[in-house]
């Protein structure tokens, strides 16, 4: 009885702890986490609904002020190593594989000062671009890079 | 979930390069297990932050396409001294949080 007890003293104490109100409320949680993750926008299947649905359009713009960097041949799609350079005045940064099952992998808000650079490493289920989207000024500019993928990395 | 996190900050020409860690499984939910056939439930990181100072520096949202045990690298206004805040959310409400100094 008394282990029972003391789980169910544990599972109150983690649900109250994983309600996000409670968590704000006592500054657990900081303040930037609000969890207003982009459901819509992660749940596209096709890149424009996803760019639209996260930056509110999907008019790109090719700019050379981008670099993309990633492997021309990705042994394994599970791991596929990318950077994203800008020297665009970035608020935020995009990175896409429109042949993965989910076109968005994550996007980055830059807050005032933080130089327009991210690196990551993403999964590819097979050989197709990553793009980066760059927000500046309002507009969207864009890079790619194609990456050959021998073993894909989504699904099994 | 305490210390899932590696982060390392280093005071660079004026930036801070942030290098993070995560131990995570970047579950998308789309895979079934080989042996019993069965869907694999979604796990993955939604959201994280960085804070220097206590002031926010970067926001991300995340897809299961991050590679299992996310690497982030990225480049911050912060010194030696400043305190970093790293923090992350998943789409089953875990998360973790950590302070590290920018060395």
């Amino acid at each position: 009885m008394k282990t029972d007890n003391q789980r169910r003293v544990f599972l109150r104490g983690s649900l109250a702890a994983g309600s996000l109100g409670v968590a704000l409320g006592s500054g657990l949680l900081p303040r930037t986490l609000l969890a207003d993750w982009n459901k819509d926008a992660f749940g596209a299947k096709a890149m424009d609904d996803a760019l639209k649905g996260l930056l509110g359009g999907n008019a790109l713009e090719e700019s050379a002020a981008i670099t993309v960097t990633a492997p021309e041949i990705a042994e394994n799609g599970a791991v596929v190593p990318v950077k994203v350079e800008t020297t665009l005045a970035a608020e935020s940064i995009t990175i896409l594989a429109p042949n993965n099952p989910v076109p968005l992998i994550c996007s980055f808000t830059l807050g005032e000062g933080s130089k327009g650079f991210a690196s990551t490493r993403i999964k590819m289920g097979k050989t197709g671009d990553v793009v980066a989207v760059v927000k500046s000024g309002g507009k969207l500019y864009s890079a790619k890079k194609n990456v050959k993928v021998t073993i894909g990395g989504c699904g099994g | 979930m305490a210390d899932s996190m590696k982060v390392r900050a280093t005071a660079k020409d004026g930036m801070a390069e942030v290098k993070v860690l995560i131990t995570h499984p970047m579950e998308p939910g789309n895979r079934k297990d080989q042996k019993t056939g069965k869907d694999i439930e979604s796990h993955f990181i939604q959201e994280i932050s960085f804070a220097v100072n206590g002031k926010s520096a970067l926001t991300g949202q995340l897809s299961g396409g991050v590679s299992k045990n996310p690497y982030l690298y990225f480049q911050l206004p912060a010194k030696a001294g400043d305190t970093l805040n790293v923090a992350w959310l998943d789409n089953k409400g875990e998360k973790d949080s950590i302070d590290v100094p920018v060395q």
